[in-house]
């Protein structure tokens, strides 16, 4: 992995200790999951605990620390979506791909998230993959747009 | 400083502002459980069994005493039918996790807590965060910290800080209320630590 | 782009906007909110744009992506200007057809128009249809006609004209004092008086550097109200924000907004960024001496840090756990200076009552409850989307008239009010009214979200499912919300797998008074709404699982197979 962009982040944020959780936000964004190794980056340069670096990365559901897949599947169960399904739905795209939500498969093809709601409750149940809007899913119709990733 | 006065238990107490109940209370020698709190350590609020009754200005509520602070014509009640049921219940919720907790076990005789109320939970912890704490406030080492949120939430050790220092400090064992610390570190230390401290083996 | 040095140039680009636009040029506006986006929009949009350039009519015909009106559930929509006639569902494939027979042709596409879901009537103008006529659009009205990503479309629908006024003719002591008069109450739910709490942080002696936030955190899972309204038209929140900071002398703003809403926060940082290119952001605005920075703030994901000393700690870089409290946020908040937190919907308002006066704002509503409330409509109903009613309104009127009901022809069973710490209340409770005081005597909190559920839900389930929510959203620091929340979870499982005890309700209520007496925070102290509030309204579900091991929703796999294995 080229880490070299965590220190150009860090020093974007001027390195101050109440950036933490903006410097792990870009981090995310950029690599696409917190490895240990940024942890361990962040907390030298902004002399912050480690232990405090990983409870904030483990308390804020913005961060990732499985690896990033090919491709991020997000199954919505927003109060809405559950009412029309979406936990039947997220069973069958966790048969489908073998992982569960948080989860990355050996192949780094699929990040599996369950998030609670996309605010895209008149398509509910809602699948996300990449950024693009799977609306009205089922278990039946789930399989289908999962083929398209590669 | 100035000073006021308070009723604790029906009992006057003067007290210096700023004060919490909790150091009110001690120091006219009146007890009030408590589990998180240590005097050396900031207030943390979060065992909640030193839940006591506060009526200020005509209001009653319910508060920590560790951290309520004084007033002036307070009128603070340690024990009563509604505490007496918070603290029964919460010690219940607690011994699911250290049913042998000496500490535990004291409290629950007081407060007719029944151990087996609730299904036995996998972990000794009772997130106290003492060991945390201290850790950090006093010996400034950040060895153990806090993983994951809500019920999910446990202590987990760094293993690169650990490994340096904690087995010549250990300072934090004897203030946990449970046996769970010791156990984690054990389990930790044969898990990760890349050299095992030596009274380990 | 000039920076306005005074209220008279500001007064005066407001006018060049508009009269520069002729209200008679055709206009195709599409919603360009997420949900219309996710339906299609893009799509839609360019194909618009490509059939206008193949007809020649880029001189005559005007194209814009607009902000969301709120009928989700026909997404994508196109409203045709100046006549309004509104299209649902349309497809790039309707597009020739569109600017040839209605924007060329002046004729009306049935095929295109909305049909009410109950009478099957049409109605081609947006005026007409139903689920916009029943509501009260002081606020979202205007989203069609403006572009989230164009001030100018903003000013040209009457922006920044409170803005201008306040700068003009009012101290801050008189904007305080109109927002008290028009009695704005805190949209977040618990109805704090707003203009209170501006005079309490303009009036705290705690420091000079004050502090202005909007909470757009909004982790109500299905609830959507919020951040659509700031995605669909962020300069009226920028507009209320500086004035709200303007009152209050607070020389910082922030939005915080959940970085799961792109959209979002992309339209908000834009507006901010127009703003002070006008120089309605910065130093001395309008000539006014005041000073100002606005920055959006990404929150890290969380429904705790809803709750204001935990959203307050995220701020500051820390985790965003609850601490105890003995001092008002107006006096020690952010960076432990004076601040005032305000919902997104409370901002809103404020450039509304400003133009309008307090008492015509005051005149709408309830006897204390004032104006409008925006909320989202989801679950099982016809009409998802964004709705605003006057407070007062029937929660019966929001769910069936404007909402259309329950589709199919299955039968209504509950409804949430409040989100996973509110309430679900049955059929028989939908007359009470949009009020705070009405919902919260029953228990309910003024959420921005309400979920229909219909007779296929189950209602032991849908507490598992928030009680579920509320254990990973927690912060999990205090013994009675963590353990608590883990406990109700193992009990309420156990009844749905058929292995519930007669004393399992007796227990659950136990928890749920320890959790709302000693829990820390305010989410500790509210879990337990779901639970108590159908252990009140819907008892019999949990006795016909624990007694009959029966699922009455028929949702309880463990039950639904020991059913069948006995009658077999």
């Amino acid at each position: 992995m080229d880490d070299s962009k965590i220190d150009l982040i860090i020093d974007k944020h001027h390195a101050e200790e109440s950036a933490l959780i903006k410097v792990l936000l870009d981090i995310q964004d950029e690599y696409g999951w917190l490895s240990p190794k940024a942890l361990k980056r962040v907390s030298e340069k902004l002399e912050v605990p480690l232990a405090r670096v990983q409870q904030t990365a483990t308390f804020y559901k913005a961060f990732s620390l499985a690896p990033k897949g090919r491709h991020t599947i997000h199954v919505c169960n927003g109060t809405s979506c559950h009412l029309r399904g979406a936990q039947r739905v997220l069973d069958k795209v966790q048969e489908l791909t073998g992982i569960k939500p948080g989860e990355t498969d050996p192949d780094l093809k699929f990040r599996l998230e369950a998030v609670n709601c996309l605010g895209q409750c008149a398509l509910g149940p809602v699948m996300e993959v990449d950024g693009k809007i799977y609306g009205k899913m089922s278990p039946k119709k789930a399989a289908e747009p999962l083929k398209k990733y590669e | 400083m100035g000073v006021v006065t308070l009723t604790i238990d029906n009992k006057e107490v003067k007290a210096e502002e700023g004060m919490t109940v909790l150091e009110a209370a001690q120091s006219a020698g009146i007890y009030i459980p408590t589990l998180c709190h240590h005097e050396k350590l900031e207030t943390y609020t979060a065992c909640r069994i030193c839940m006591v009754e506060v009526e200020s200005r005509g209001r009653v509520r319910l508060d920590t005493a560790c951290s309520h602070p004084v007033a002036n014509d307070m009128v603070v009640k340690t024990r009563s039918e509604k505490i007496n049921k918070i603290r029964k219940t919460l010690l219940e919720l607690m011994l699911a996790h250290a049913p042998d907790s000496a500490i535990l076990q004291e409290m629950a005789e007081e407060y007719g807590a029944d151990k087996g109320r609730f299904e036995k939970e996998s972990s000794f912890c009772i997130h106290c965060a003492l060991c945390v704490r201290y850790c950090a406030e006093v010996k400034k080492k950040n060895a153990i910290g806090f993983v994951n949120s809500g019920t999910k939430r446990e202590i987990s050790f760094v293993p690169e800080i650990a490994s340096q220092e904690c087995w010549k400090c250990k300072e934090c064992f004897p203030l946990c209320p449970t046996e769970a610390l010791q156990a984690a570190y054990v389990l930790a230390g044969a898990l990760t630590f890349p050299v095992a401290p030596f009274e380990l083996r | 782009m000039a920076q306005i040095k005074s209220p008279e140039e500001l007064e005066k680009i407001r006018q060049e906007v508009s009269t520069q636009r002729d209200p008679n040029r055709p206009c195709i506006s599409i919603c360009a909110g997420s949900s219309c986006l996710a339906s299609g929009a893009g799509e839609v949009i360019a194909a618009f744009k490509a059939e206008i350039e193949k007809q020649g009519l880029k001189a005559d015909v005007d194209t814009k992506a607009a902000g969301c009106p709120g009928l989700c559930e026909k997404a994508p929509i196109v409203v045709i200007y100046p006549q309004k006639i509104c299209y649902v569902q349309v497809t790039p494939e309707d597009v020739p057809e569109i600017i040839s027979q209605t924007v060329v042709g002046k004729k009306v596409i049935e095929r295109l128009i909305y049909t009410d879901p109950n009478t099957g009537e049409k109605a081609a103008h947006e005026d007409e249809i139903p689920f916009f006529q029943k509501q009260m659009r002081l606020l979202i009205g205007d989203n069609m006609k403006i572009d989230p990503k164009s001030i100018e479309d903003y000013m040209a629908a009457g922006g920044y004209s409170a803005l201008n006024k306040v700068m003009r003719d009012m101290s801050a002591e008189q904007v305080i004092e109109e927002v008290s008069k028009a009695d704005l109450r805190g949209r977040s739910g618990s109805g704090f008086p707003a203009g209170f709490k501006w005079e309490s942080c303009r009036k705290s002696k705690g420091d000079n550097t004050k502090y202005v936030i909007c909470n757009c955190h909004e982790g109500d899972p299905g609830a959507f109200a919020d951040r659509r309204l700031l995605e669909a038209n962020p300069h009226l929140i920028v507009e209320g924000m500086i004035i709200g900071s303007y009152a209050i002398g607070a020389c910082e703003a922030y939005i915080f907004v959940g970085d799961e809403f792109p959209q979002t926060v992309e339209n908000a940082r834009l507006a901010i960024e127009q703003a002070e290119k006008y120089g309605l952001l910065g130093k001395d605005i309008l000539g006014s001496g005041f000073d100002l920075t606005m920055e959006v703030c990404i929150d890290g994901g969380g429904y705790v840090l809803g709750e204001s000393t935990a959203l307050m700690a995220s701020m500051e870089g820390r985790i965003g756990e609850p601490r105890m409290k003995y001092d008002h946020g107006t006096d020690r908040g952010l960076w432990a200076k004076p601040t005032v937190l305000n919902n997104l919907q409370t901002w809103a308002n404020v450039p509304l009552i400003i133009n309008q006066g307090a008492d015509s704002f005051a005149a709408i509503g309830t006897e204390k409850s004032k104006g409008t409330r925006i909320f989202s409509l989801s679950g099982k109903i016809k009409n998802t989307g964004m709705v605003e009613v006057p407070m007062g309104m029937t929660l019966r009127e929001v769910i069936f008239d404007i909402g259309g009901g329950i589709p199919g022809d299955k039968k209504f069973k509950a409804l949430q009010v409040g989100g996973p710490m509110g309430g679900f209340i049955p059929e028989n409770l939908l007359d009470l009214h949009v009020d705070f005081e009405e919902l919260n005597a029953a228990g309910l909190a003024m959420g921005p979200g309400l979920v229909v559920a219909d007779e296929d839900t189950c209602i032991v389930d849908m507490v598992i499912y928030h009680l579920n929510f509320l254990a990973n959203e927690s912060c999990g620091k205090c013994t009675p919300c963590r353990e608590g929340l883990k406990q109700m979870l193992r009990i309420l499982n156990n009844i749905t797998e058929g292995k519930g005890k007669e004393s399992d309700i007796e227990l659950l209520e136990l928890i749920s008074e320890v959790q709302q007496d000693a829990a820390l925070c305010a989410l500790g102290q509210g879990a337990s709404g779901p639970l108590l509030s159908t252990l009140k309204h819907f008892r019999d579900e949990y006795e016909a699982h624990i007694k009959e091991k029966r699922c009455p929703g028929g949702v309880c796999k463990a039950l639904i197979e020991t059913l069948s294995e006995t009658s077999a």
